[in-house]
């Protein structure tokens, strides 16, 4: 019985929420290795695409909500997702036109592009506190538990009870049909199998006549969408508030670069990695340990490695000790 | 092409990959844009007159390359000779100040090397031409990405011409051997159904065995009546199956004569066939 207590425990307070974090990393990483496989630069703006991209779903739901209409037990921001992305795709291209285009007309040096991103970067940052402000917001609606821990106890007699939250749920089921249908249009479409082209050898892909606008043009779409997406399901799933995302940046290019930088195989592991490493260090393990160790072995303290404010240093030693020994990532990556 | 001319190029120095990825296009298209004129008369392929650089001093030197229909024409020339820089002017990759190129009764002068792909012409690069992460069936499909049609005839083709491809089609081709490789690029540029077939070095770096291979294949491919112009630093293997050679020295043309002719001319045997 107490081993079984340590595992719902373990499930309840490790394995689910980074199994959900780590989805929403991998979606966000996903959006990244995009952007750096194909357009060759790191694009430190995808965390505040992503608040910019929340920021407009959450104008939609509210929008939604205020002419009452209501996606069942399901939050109300999966029905404006679609118009979220759509306008925030639309942001992109025009951020690309008017931005970007010029640097690759010139075939800018790859650094020149990052510092490039990192302007737009704070551009997006300032709009979206425009936009949306800067206040954390909640925006999650429907039914808010598939399982709650009293239910679970009540069913199974344990003393642990297991909750399962509906947009943990939510996130991890969107997250494979996402990841499924990106893969899907990667490996199977001529528009997907001429952006891998074009990742591999750009002046080849040019003379195979593949188009490089528009190239472009679909990646940078495609990598708003799950910008958008990641950003939605960490806002239902936690909370809206800017800054966040801004520092969610840290964990996502720790994702891409762990996983192998232009890999999207790699983003995925790279996310649920990073996922698990954080929640990992920063749980405290008391409970567990309790449960499963003998009464003399019990720890006294928390048995927490980490606190949480220090979460995003896991992230950070992570990056660090793959750059020192293994540079390409856990998955062959495209940087060198 | 020095990339310091730029200022958005120049990297000052940063050369850390882990935040961006080099190797990106290095294809400028100087002539883009252009139309077609329609130019009849004359042989299959002639480019004539072709003078131009990268910068501003002159590489190629009133240059003269011509193919016949079904023709295999080989330039070859000492290090440094312009071969190369000539096939990229003849594929649009270079800006010329003077001259011509004509394709299949068209001036193709002013087109940017993907129109010229669109009007028959197959290009192999000496380096980096094939897709590394993707399948070799893959890479074939890449080739006939401009083809709207059912292009599965011709991958056919492509793998009876180099079986072993059909073998490995599932392989990324950069896991494939250097002769393979080359037939992955070979196959490509065929994927287009091209007119003229440009091949610049496709030798370079394979054993001597695969060489002779490949030199079969190449004459393989010119009996179905595609023309075929080629660099090649295996001079003397490549005159002997040239319908025409082309000796560069200096960017301009030295001596222009049949492949045989010219094995047999004691001049070009001396200085260039080492005896």
């Amino acid at each position: 019985m107490d081993f079984l207590n340590a595992i719902v425990a373990l499930l309840n307070f490790v394995v689910i929420p980074a199994t959900a974090y780590g989805a929403q990393l991998a979606l966000g990483a996903l959006g990244v290795t995009l952007i750096y496989g194909i357009l060759r630069f790191s694009n430190f703006a995808h965390g505040d695409t992503m608040a910019l991209g929340t920021g407009f779903v959450i104008l939609f739901t509210w929008w939604f909500q205020s002419m009452g209409l209501h996606f069942g037990p399901l939050p109300t921001a999966l029905l404006a997702l679609p118009f979220g992305i759509a306008v925030t795709a639309a942001f992109v291209l025009l951020t690309d036109r008017v931005v970007y285009r010029f640097y690759r007309k010139q075939k800018a040096a790859p650094v020149i592009l990052v510092i490039v991103a990192m302007g737009v970067m704070f551009v997006m940052n300032g709009l979206t506190r425009f936009l949306i402000g800067v206040d954390e917001i909640r925006f999650d609606d429907g039914a808010r538990f598939l399982i709650t821990a009293n239910d679970f106890k009540a069913a199974t007699g344990l003393a642990e009870g297991l909750a399962f939250r509906s947009t943990q749920a939510l996130t991890i089921a969107t997250a494979v049909v996402v990841v499924a249908a990106l893969f899907w249009f990667l490996n199977r479409t001529r528009t997907g199998k001429s952006m891998r082209a074009f990742s591999d050898n750009e002046d080849l892909a040019l003379l195979s006549g593949i188009n490089p606008e528009k190239v472009v043009a679909v990646t940078w779409i495609i990598s708003a969408g799950l910008a958008v997406i990641a950003g939605t399901l960490y806002g239902l799933d936690k909370s809206f508030k800017a800054f966040n995302y801004f520092q969610l940046l840290l964990p996502i290019f720790a994702s891409a670069i762990v996983g192998g930088l232009g890999n999207p195989l790699g983003a995925i592991a790279g996310g649920f990695l990073i996922a698990f490493s954080e929640v990992g260090f920063t749980y405290a393990w008391k409970k567990v340990a309790t449960y499963v160790l003998p009464e003399s072995l019990a720890p006294d303290g928390l048995a927490q490695l980490l606190s949480t404010d220090y979460k995003f240093a896991v992230s950070f030693a992570i990056l660090i000790v793959v750059l020192l020994f293994k540079p390409t990532g856990l998955f062959k990556g495209k940087a060198v | 092409m020095t990339r310091s001319d730029n200022p958005y190029r120049d990297d000052r120095g940063n050369k850390d990959r882990s935040i961006t990825k080099a190797g990106g296009g290095t294809i400028d298209n100087p002539e883009g844009g252009g139309s077609a004129l329609p130019a009849p008369g004359g042989p299959f392929l002639a480019a004539e007159g072709m003078t131009g650089g990268y910068g501003a001093a002159d590489i190629l030197h009133d240059c003269t390359l011509t193919v016949e229909k079904g023709q295999i024409a080989v330039i070859v020339g000492p290090n440094g000779a312009g071969k190369s820089t000539a096939m990229k002017a003849v594929f649009g990759m270079l800006r010329l100040r003077g001259g011509h190129v004509r394709l299949d009764g068209e001036d193709i002068t002013h087109l940017s090397p993907q129109d010229r792909v669109a009007k028959g012409m197959g290009f192999v690069p000496q380096t980096n031409n094939v897709f590394p992460s993707m399948s070799v069936e893959e890479n074939l499909e890449m080739g006939a990405f401009l083809r709207r049609d059912d292009f599965r005839a011709t991958m056919e083709q492509v793998f009876d011409l180099f079986p072993i491809l059909k073998d490995k089609r599932r392989q990324p081709a950069g896991e494939l051997s250097g002769g393979q490789r080359q037939q992955v690029a070979v196959g490509r540029a065929l994927m287009t159904q091209p007119k003229l077939l440009m091949l610049d070095e496709p030798t370079a770096g394979v054993s001597p065995i695969v060489m002779d291979e490949l030199f079969d294949r190449i004459i393989e491919v010119a009996r179905t009546g595609i023309s075929i112009l080629m660099v090649e630093q295996n001079a003397r293997q490549a005159l002997e199956i040239a319908d025409k050679g082309y000796v560069l020295v200096q960017g301009a043309n030295r001596y222009t004569d049949t492949g045989a002719a010219l094995l047999a001319d004691p001049d070009v045997r001396r200085t260039f066939l080492g005896g």
